[in-house]
C-alpha cells in the first residue's frame, strides 16, 4: 500500500466557503484527505462534505463526540450531505487549526461507499472537540469529486486540504 | 455585497493550473444558510437530549441513595 499525493490546497486571504476537488483520477484504490482547518464563525464549527455534487438524501452518518467535559453520539439517515467532525473556530485560541482526516474505501467502485473520519479541534482550554465519524453513501458511481465546507461561514486563511490516493 | 468564494480544484488539469476561485451563487448561499440553520437546530436538540439524560442519571442516583445504597454500591451498579 502506498500513498501518492494528488494535490494540496491552501486557503488564501479572505477565506473560502468551500474546497472542492473535482475530476479525481480513477487509478487508485482508496482516497485519503488530510486537513488542517479553521472556520471563521461560531463556537461549534463542523466540517461537512458532499460527494459527486450529490444533493440527494443518500448519506447516513454516526458520530462519537467529546468536548473536554462530556461525550455523546449522534447520527442520522437520509441526509443531503455528511459530517466529518469538529474543526477549530473563531471561538478557539487564535491561529489554531483542527486535525481532520477522511478515508474513502474503494472509491472507484460502482457500489455504496464507506467513509471513515476523525477530527479534533485545537484550543488552549478544556473545551476542545473530538469526533470519530462513519458515513455510508448510497451510490452506484465512482467518487469523482469531494466538496468540503464548514456548517457556518468560511474556512479561514491558511486552512489546508491534501488529497492522496492509495494503491 | 458580493458572495463568499469557493475553491474548485480541477484535477484533470496540470499542476499549477488546477485551482479556481469562484463566487458562490445566490442559490448556493441560500442552501448553506439553510443547512447551517438545520445543523444548529440539531445541535440544540442534541444538547437538550444530553441534559435530560444527565438529569435522569442524577435523579436515579438520588433515588438509589434514598433506598440506602452506598456510593460504592451505586458506582458498582453503574459500571
Amino acid at each position: 500500500m502506498a500513498y501518492e499525493l494528488i494535490e494540496t490546497i491552501e486557503v488564501g486571504s479572505g477565506g473560502a466557503a468551500s474546497i472542492e476537488f473535482t475530476s479525481i483520477p480513477q487509478d487508485g484504490v482508496d482516497l485519503v484527505c488530510k486537513m488542517s482547518l479553521r472556520g471563521g464563525t461560531g463556537s461549534s464549527q463542523l466540517l461537512q462534505f458532499r460527494l459527486n455534487s450529490d444533493t440527494g438524501t443518500n448519506y447516513s452518518v454516526i458520530r462519537l463526540v467529546g468536548d473536554g467535559s462530556s461525550v455523546g453520539s449522534f447520527g442520522g439517515t437520509g441526509n443531503t450531505a455528511s459530517f466529518l467532525g469538529a474543526i477549530s473556530s473563531s471561538s478557539d485560541t487564535a491561529s489554531t487549526f483542527s486535525n481532520s482526516h477522511m478515508y474513502i474505501s474503494n472509491y472507484t467502485s460502482t457500489t455504496n461507499k464507506s467513509i471513515g473520519g476523525d477530527a479534533v479541534s485545537e484550543n488552549n482550554a478544556t473545551f476542545a472537540r473530538q469526533d470519530i465519524s462513519a458515513t455510508g453513501y448510497t451510490t452506484t458511481s465512482p467518487i469523482t469529486s469531494i466538496l468540503l465546507y464548514p456548517i457556518n461561514g468560511t474556512l479561514e486563511q491558511y486552512s489546508t486540504a491534501s488529497l492522496y490516493k492509495i494503491y | 455585497m458580493s458572495n463568499p468564494t469557493k475553491i474548485v480544484v480541477d484535477l484533470s488539469k496540470p499542476k499549477g493550473q488546477r485551482e479556481s476561485i469562484i463566487e458562490l451563487t445566490d442559490a448556493e448561499v441560500a442552501e448553506r444558510e439553510a443547512q447551517a440553520q438545520e445543523a444548529e437546530a440539531q445541535r440544540l436538540a442534541e444538547e437538550q437530549a444530553e441534559a435530560e439524560r444527565q438529569a435522569n442519571k442524577e435523579a436515579g442516583i438520588a433515588t438509589l441513595k434514598s433506598l440506602g445504597l452506598t456510593d460504592e454500591q451505586i458506582e458498582a451498579l453503574l459500571g
